[in-house]
């Protein structure tokens, strides 16, 4: 028994270190995506998950806000804007000690003048003579800040950088791009299964070796079709309907090969007796067919979703990168060239974009797993 | 387009769909009865209605495109003139392409390996341990999202400052801390394209680990018990009882990423770009589609090599699905 508990140690060990190798990357885009986006890029994220210590730069009111108290020229302000929590251990007037004084010191600059801070950033900064500046001294901080998390990225994101409506746009190429081949792979698939015509095997062998085609063999054929259509008609060659029809062509092959195997496991008789009671093809379709089909759909859609929601390539080339069609991935992939140093944007963004795909994942995981298992195959 | 159009074409768009066959189904159907049933060709016109659309789609978009593709790797950058290998001696001499085909041959050895072997080993240690269904979740979640979201993610934990600097990523941050030099990983030839499959095992062990999941639970839970009883090692047991007993789901896995691997193309064109040595043949093919106006020869040329590599897969899918129907 010893021995074996020492293998159920090492084992639940082992496992530990792939869980957190596997989780640890995410974790820190998604932690990222809700701090300040000044704090991002000067500190590592993990650094906001504890009290850390910061060093800040603050410059206090000028001349408008003085008050005259006891002979004295006062300003009073605070150093922070709103409750942030921050808490000020120390401070400095100028940039070669920014540590030189402790809470409740008095400072005291060249002219004179002298200011004390209290923890929570609240400043008074008092002279005898009249301040005539329009701008305030320099206050160097240094404060305890607690962890402290934001939307703030969120809004800029969704609204100011066209993740929002490239959401819009991922959702509108998805939809399409998943029921369509569902809709046309049912009736394919049963014909396949069901069906007596000549030719039906070779039919079956072409969706078999389609499989494994890679899309890369149709995108110039395609691309040179749109384009000869859109000259020929006069409209734009890239499109919402191009790229579901492509989309639904991708995955043809797929959807057609899983329903067929789902639907050879029902049994043959059920279809017998409905047909010497007269039924057609299409009401057995819609009577018999459909509902037992509900499991088998619910894992084709998820899994052809989840492909076309993620898709970058398909969208790159048959969609105008404009922000009224531009899909998500390709936006992000936009960002990542113009903005890769903007890690607020980068990382808000990417979580955007992950959100479907992790809702679907954790609320139909069943059923995501189940169409994997069953056989999954894309060119 | 506003949203109310783009609303009203996505609905359009399914509706056709749904309206084509429900309408020449029920259209045939009431044909039919009024005749009583002795309308001739029923069958045949039923079995056109149920496949044409999918045909239709087949032909437009896999198999006329792939024969296309072949004669446009014959023809010049426009497709117009003949030029016979020209498109395929270009390929052999161009170094970019010599890269490319390294790059692919080590993504197609190094990822399918580690995400098959990664995958094995966690389906094993999650089979058995209590908390195991969590970390499979955990393990198996990079699977639904995104190559580009995988590719963002993984750029932060490579991210790169100066010596001098805070690293805000969490590789350099780690590599700091032990006294090292920060790395800019992704612009180092040859190691960084270790660094971008890193994040391709991390999104495929997924998808190995469930399909073991499933194959674990067929094997006899009896003769693992066996020979835990005759005092075999967990060891010994999982090399001389578990291995064995997967061969062939091993190779089914190891088979499945090879073709998604062989295609990869996202997360360097959003990572790299092809930049620093890292290009692939599906960066190279889509650079080729726009570059210089595009070049349909040299990009079919590009397109050819990667089916080339599918097609042992294809005729061993097509042989093995003849057996079947021969039983």
């Amino acid at each position: 028994m010893r021995k074996l508990s020492l293998t159920s140690i090492l084992s639940q060990l082992l496992l530990l270190i792939f869980v957190i190798i596997w989780i640890i990357p995410t974790f820190g885009l998604f932690i990222s995506s809700l701090r300040d986006k000044d704090l991002l890029s000067i500190s590592g994220w993990w650094t906001s998950l504890t009290t850390t210590e910061i060093n800040e730069i603050h410059r206090m009111l000028g001349m408008e806000y003085q008050i005259q108290e006891n002979n004295y020229y006062i300003i009073k302000g605070s150093i922070f804007e709103g409750n942030t929590g921050k808490k000020i251990t120390s401070f400095g007037i100028t940039s070669k000690k920014i540590n030189e004084f402790s809470l409740g010191e008095i400072a005291t600059f060249k002219d004179n003048s002298e200011v004390t801070i209290d923890e929570n950033g609240n400043y008074v900064w008092k002279s005898k003579t009249e301040f005539t500046k329009k701008k305030g001294k320099r206050l160097f901080t240094t404060s305890l800040s607690p962890p402290s998390f934001t939307f703030d990225n969120y809004k800029e994101v969704l609204f100011k950088e066209g993740i929002g409506r490239a959401f819009i746009n991922t959702l509108a190429v998805a939809l399409p791009s998943t029921l369509i081949p569902l809709i046309i792979c049912s009736f394919f698939a049963y014909a396949l299964t069901w069906m007596k015509f000549f030719g039906r095997d070779t039919l079956l062998a072409l969706i078999i070796a389609s499989l494994v085609v890679p899309l890369q063999m149709s995108l110039i054929p395609i691309l040179t079709i749109y384009n000869d259509f859109g000259a020929l008609f006069g409209v734009a060659a890239k499109s919402y309907p191009g790229v579901w029809m492509a989309h639904t062509g991708f995955g043809l092959a797929s959807t057609t090969f899983l329903l067929r195997n789902f639907l050879k496991s029902l049994p043959n008789e059920m279809m017998e007796a409905a047909k010497v009671d007269g039924a057609s093809h299409y009401d057995i379709f819609l009577k018999i067919i459909l509902p037992l089909s509900i499991p088998a759909f619910a894992s084709i859609f998820i899994l052809q979703f989840l492909w076309c929601w993620n898709d970058l390539l398909v969208g790159l080339v048959f969609l105008d990168q404009v922000p009224s069609e531009i899909i998500l991935t390709a936006k992000l992939k936009e960002l990542l060239g113009s903005r890769g140093e903007n890690w607020e944007i980068l990382t808000t963004g990417a979580f955007v974009s992950m959100t479907v795909p992790l809702f679907i994942f954790f609320a139909l995981q069943r059923y995501f797993i189940r169409g994997l298992v069953s056989g999954s195959v894309k060119g | 387009m506003s949203l109310l159009n783009l609303s009203f074409i996505v609905l359009l768009g399914i509706l056709i769909f749904v309206s084509y066959f429900h309408f020449s189904n029920s259209f045939l159907d009431n044909y039919n009865r009024k005749s009583n049933g002795r309308l001739k060709f029923e069958n045949s016109i039923r079995v056109i209605i149920f496949i044409l659309p999918a045909f239709i789609i087949l032909f437009v978009f896999i198999l006329y495109p792939v024969f296309e593709t072949v004669r446009l790797s014959f023809y010049d950058k426009f497709g117009r003139e003949f030029v016979g290998l020209y498109n395929y001696k270009w390929a052999i001499d161009d170094p970019e392409f010599r890269r490319s085909i390294l790059n692919n041959l080590g993504w197609l050895l190094i990822v399918p390996t580690f995400s098959t072997f990664f995958g094995l080993v966690i389906a094993n240690l999650a089979d058995r341990i209590w908390w195991g269904s969590i970390a499979k979740s955990i393990i198996f979640m990079p699977m639904a999202i995104s190559f580009v979201g995988a590719g963002v993610i993984w750029k932060f934990v490579y991210e790169y400052r100066g010596p001098g600097d805070t690293q805000i990523g969490l590789l350099n941050a780690i590599i700091v801390s032990f006294g090292y030099e920060p790395q800019a990983w992704l612009t180092i030839p040859i190691w960084n394209n270790v660094f971008l499959m890193a994040i391709m095992i991390w999104i495929q062990t997924g998808l190995a680990l469930v399909i073991f999941s499933a194959a674990l639970r067929s094997i006899p839970k009896e003769m693992i018990e066996a020979s835990r009883i005759d005092g075999a090692s967990e060891l010994k047991i999982f090399f001389s009882i578990i291995i064995p007993y997967l061969e062939q789901t091993i190779l089914v896995i190891w088979t499945l990423i090879t073709i998604i691997v062989l295609r990869i193309f996202d997360i360097i064109f959003a990572m790299t770009n092809g930049e620093w040595q890292t290009g692939v043949l599906a960066n190279l093919m889509y650079d080729w589609m726009f570059r210089g106006g595009g070049d349909s020869g040299r990009g079919s040329v590009l397109a050819i090599v990667i089916m080339l590599g599918v097609i042992p897969i294809l005729l061993w899918n097509l042989y093995k699905h003849k057996q079947e129907q021969n039983i």
